[in-house]
């Protein structure tokens, strides 16, 4: 480096500088005459750390869903096959994969119904202070912790806790009593019930729908509303064929979130909920207790793959560019 | 509720959207209420009386302190790796145009987009595989990964904003790329930065999924939350350590937001 410096000063840095002395000089000269290298430079330490403790690790857990466990003595078996997938489609790791997708299908519809008139409201009506009132308003619940909200629910849900005191206050408590009667959403409280799940669900993730839906929204001109307006349209109208339109990609955007986040967790089910698994309970027993490694990567795949097809799905709706 | 006059907001959707507001707020407020419950057996509620004295308990608890000592480290130090990843992947991806940049950019996104599970069992199985025990370090490897997006993201929204002519200036007027850095660089990207990092440090400070599969015996404060959440045994306790963890990532957020609200990037819009 130091070598090559000389010579390209005299033929090309004297015409417009003279170079500059010092070790940091000469570096700095050559990083101006090879931007590559400086681009390579800066490249490198990012892209090893994610590249080989990332992907490194991401690829070890893919490849090792195409061994399998010998069923007799547990030992993981180092030869390639689909033995494993094809135990995903045994009926009760079926049971669980579909009740997974479910799960997050209804807390991605309810998300985008609950975070739609908050993001709206932000987008369109509030302006100074109140702006800023429901950004922030937004961003703490978004990133306060994940353990204490889901705590909080586990305060709210408990048979003794301040729901049931609500509904009792109300006398309204044959209501939550007929609820919890219902077969499959009910259960002994809520906090042992999918309905449960579902709240706690709704509400750790709902930030994540509202942030796109009131981006998209504030790319809609108000004259566009206007127009519509004018043209003879209900607000009902204008609401179906102008501004929900508008929105989509952004609610689409917010859906990866909910969808995607809800498709992974494992501490939220096991918390409030009944006792059957979702995805990821499924992949943290196989993979602790179970020890079958094979079978957790292989249902690790599941949410990746049904990711996949969402993410393209979303492309192709111009939901990235509402992010 | 301010509004400019002919645009007034419909009484529905006012009440929708403070109804929303409400829905994600008054949880965590319910946290602080029961904090300060006499109750210790159950989530009774109303509380049947108020004291101070799990505050105390709390304080004299050694396995809390240590579980937000190690907190605090992890937090720390995976904050100063992901600042140097982040802002260095921030500046090649902004300043020049290369083949595979999208590439860089799905690649630092890919551990937060991709469900915690995925990441977690991912390095479990890579840290089984080379037979590396687990350690602080293994949990330092988890956190610095995802953290890293959180840094980039601010970065890359505010070096987009400063403007490359900037350097050209300062180049043209004599200084080195390092001068150039330290004077023009980095007075303009440090609140960013300051943000990011702040950001990832409330990302670390509360991350439970990725470390479950990182830690060995350890326990950091979400794990230490987690087992009691689990197998309830000391309620009282675990209400405060609620609520000071609250406290805790609260107050890097709203200093982040303080720190990058006249941008056009929202700080925190990469979670």
């Amino acid at each position: 480096m130091t070598a090559a410096s000389p010579v390209t000063e005299t033929a090309q840095g004297t015409a417009i500088l003279p170079g500059q002395g010092g070790w940091t000089g000469s570096l700095s000269d050559t990083f101006w005459r090879n931007p590559k290298l400086l681009l390579i430079l800066m490249l490198t330490p990012p892209v090893l750390w994610l590249g080989i403790i990332y992907l490194g690790s991401l690829f070890a857990l893919l490849a090792q869903s195409f061994f399998s466990i010998d069923e007799f003595s547990g030992m993981v078996q180092y030869e390639l096959t689909l033995k494993t997938y094809g135990e995903l489609f045994r009926p009760a790791n079926l049971d669980i994969i579909i009740r997974t997708v479910s799960m997050a299908a209804i807390v991605t519809v309810a998300a985008a119904c609950v975070a739609f008139p908050i993001a709206y409201f932000a987008a369109r009506y509030a302006r100074g202070k109140w702006k800023a009132v429901f950004y922030i308003g937004v961003m703490l619940p978004l990133w306060s912790s994940y353990l204490v909200k889901v705590y909080a629910w586990k305060l709210i849900l408990a048979k003794e806790g301040i729901l049931t005191w609500i509904f009792a206050k109300l006398h309204l408590t044959w209501l939550l009593e007929a609820w919890l009667a219902i077969p499959i959403i009910g259960g002994y409280s809520l906090s042992v019930s999918y309905t449960g799940t579902f709240l706690v669900f709704l509400y750790v993730w709902l930030p994540f729908m509202v942030l796109p839906v009131q981006a998209a929204l504030e790319r809609v001109p108000g004259s566009y509303i206007e127009a519509s307006g004018d043209l003879g349209a209900t607000p009902g109208q204008t609401f179906r064929h102008v501004i929900f339109p508008l929105a989509l990609p952004g609610i689409v955007a917010g859906s990866i979130f909910t969808f995607s986040l809800t498709l992974g967790d494992y501490i939220i089910p096991q918390i409030v909920g009944s006792s059957r698994l979702f995805i990821g309970q499924a992949v943290y027993a196989q993979q602790g207790t179970a020890g079958n490694i094979p079978l957790a990567a292989a249902f690790t795949v599941v949410p990746i793959v049904i990711m996949g097809f969402y993410l393209w799905g979303a492309k192709r709706m111009g939901a990235f560019d509402a992010i | 509720m301010r509004s400019d006059g002919k645009h007034r907001a419909p009484f529905a959707l006012k009440a929708a959207a403070g109804l929303g507001l409400a829905f994600m707020h008054l949880p965590i407020a319910l946290i602080f209420v029961y904090a300060f419950t006499t109750e210790d057996k159950s989530y009774q509620w109303p509380p049947p009386g108020f004291t101070l004295k799990w505050l105390e308990v709390t304080w004299n608890r050694p396995d809390v302190w240590e579980a937000l000592k190690l907190s605090l480290q992890v937090a720390t130090i995976s904050t100063v790796i992901a600042m140097v990843l982040g802002t260095l992947c921030a500046a090649a991806v902004s300043r020049t145009k290369f083949f595979g940049r999208e590439t860089i950019s799905l690649l630092v996104i890919l551990p937060i987009a991709l469900p915690g599970i995925i990441t977690g069992i991912a390095l479990r199985s890579a840290f089984s595989i080379a037979e590396i025990p687990f350690s602080f370090w293994t949990i330092i490897l988890g956190h610095a990964t995802f953290c890293v997006v959180v840094v980039y993201n601010n970065a890359v929204a505010r070096f987009r904003r400063t403007s490359g002519s900037l350097v050209e200036a300062s180049m043209d007027l004599g200084a080195n790329s390092f001068q150039t850095f330290r004077h023009v660089i980095l007075p303009n990207i440090g609140t960013a930065l300051l943000a990011g990092g702040m950001l990832a440090f409330a990302l670390s400070f509360d991350e439970v999924i990725v470390t479950t599969f990182t830690a060995g015996q350890q326990s950091t404060l979400p794990i230490w939350m987690l087992e009691e959440l689990v197998r309830p045994r000391q309620r009282p306790v675990t209400n405060v350590v609620a609520m000071v963890v609250v406290l805790v990532t609260v107050l890097p957020i709203l200093a982040a937001y303080y720190l990058t609200r006249d941008g056009d990037q929202v700080a925190g819009s990469g979670k």
